[in-house]
């Protein structure tokens, strides 16, 4: 199923937020290896290219995301979570929709403001023009720093994020992580909620 | 402090005049060959400049080369066997900020704590027209040598010196230099306004 259901995650949800979870946490990983200083230059300037074909990347899936989000249902909470639970979870869930693309976008603003002027060669293909901003080294410097700040508080939603998901399954033993997993109660929405209690997996296959 | 009208205006006029006298004798008609023969040094006012273009147009990267030496003969009997001896410290390259020159001078590029130098050696000259010539030889760069060909326009002389245009487009990724391909030009435009010194 490509859209949400009432209980569960559609296949485009699913896939976006794990594609974007991987292209969040590869992207740190070569920004922290790129910022090094004892780097080989020639590779720290590939890592930089790299670093901004699969920062487009995920600014465009973001917004995707985003507005998949705006337009789709979300799955209703699992059953016994509190209110304010409730509110901790769509307030996260909000501001890691908002920092996917507002970290993709100061980047973007980092290389549109820097006096290199290196032109944005999506993956060799497409030039990607720069935002209208104008070039200094104070403006570069600051998008680099509005760049590195709300990466670093993505990084940081994102581990209360993940182990918020661990929490729910190893200690609550709902169905939170598994149903973003796309597996394990595929299953149960085929059948109607009434039936959910009699389901039997096994049955389910053949 | 002011200076008088009067004074100021002969002052021009006998600089005018000054410069008019020191206008060099090359007119429309390009030196002879016997003229021009001779040994030449590479005045410290020759520039080398290059440019490599980027992907979307736009500036490209641009520098020059602040420290070289060089001489060449001009042959009076037979122009093929002119010859041009030319050596630029990559070290000195100036572009249009720090961060740039040093990743030039870094591993990436010229790699100039191991190559102090690039240097040609010319093979073959030929005379192409009235003030135009190829000249051909062996640019080595970051250990590499490579046969490479250079475009000559004669564009001023007198008896003391004499000064050309050279173009050249050099690909850079069989010197070990391909770094930044595509985005960055694997062809640099070299255009040098070399002016020689009679020896």
């Amino acid at each position: 199923m490509l859209r949400n259901s009432r209980s569960e995650f559609g296949s485009a949800t699913i896939v976006l937020h794990w594609t974007i979870a991987a292209l969040i946490l590869g992207l740190t990983l070569i920004g922290f290896v790129m910022r090094r200083t004892d780097i080989d230059p020639a590779l720290q300037f590939s890592l930089y290219q790299w670093h901004k074909s699969f920062g487009f990347t995920a600014l465009g899936l973001a917004t995707l995301r985003t507005a998949w989000w705006l337009v789709e249902r979300s799955p209703a909470p699992p059953p016994g979570l509190g209110a304010l639970e409730h509110i901790a979870a769509r307030m996260a869930h909000g501001a890691l929709i908002v920092l996917a693309l507002a970290v993709p976008l100061a980047g973007w603003a980092v290389a549109s403001a820097s006096t290199l002027d290196i032109p944005s060669f999506y993956f060799n293909a497409v030039v990607i023009p720069h935002l209208p901003l104008a070039k200094s080294e104070a403006s570069e410097a600051f998008w680099a720093f509005v760049h590195a700040l709300l990466g670093y508080v993505t990084l940081g939603l994102v581990a209360i994020h993940a182990a918020a998901a661990l929490y729910h399954h190893f200690i609550r033993r709902d169905a939170v992580l598994v149903r973003m997993l796309g597996f394990g109660t595929r299953s149960h929405h085929l059948r109607t909620p009434d039936a959910e209690e009699n389901d039997d997996p096994i049955v389910e296959r053949k | 402090m002011t200076i008088p009208r009067r004074q100021a205006l002969k002052a021009i006029a006998s600089l005018a005049l000054l410069a008019m006298t020191a206008a060099p004798a090359a007119g429309a008609r390009p030196p002879s060959l016997t003229e021009a023969a001779g040994t030449y040094r590479v005045a410290g006012s020759s520039v080398i400049h290059f440019t490599v273009p980027q992907a979307g147009g736009g500036s490209g990267l641009a520098g020059d080369f602040g420290k070289f030496s060089g001489r060449f003969r001009i042959d009076g009997n037979n122009i093929e066997q002119s010859s041009v001896e030319f050596t630029l410290y990559p070290e000195s390259v100036r572009s249009r900020e720090r961060r740039i020159e040093n990743f030039l001078r870094s591993s990436a590029v010229f790699d100039t704590a191991n190559f102090k130098t690039i240097t040609f050696r010319s093979t073959i000259v030929r005379q192409t027209g009235p003030d135009t010539a190829t000249v051909e030889g062996t640019l080595t760069a970051r250990g590499k040598s490579r046969k490479e060909r250079f475009e000559v326009t004669l564009t001023d002389w007198n008896r003391r010196s004499i000064a050309f245009t050279i173009r050249g487009s050099i690909r850079r990724a069989p010197y070990g230099m391909d770094v930044g391909t595509p985005i960055y030009s694997n062809v640099v435009q070299f255009d040098m306004k070399i002016r020689g010194q009679r020896r």
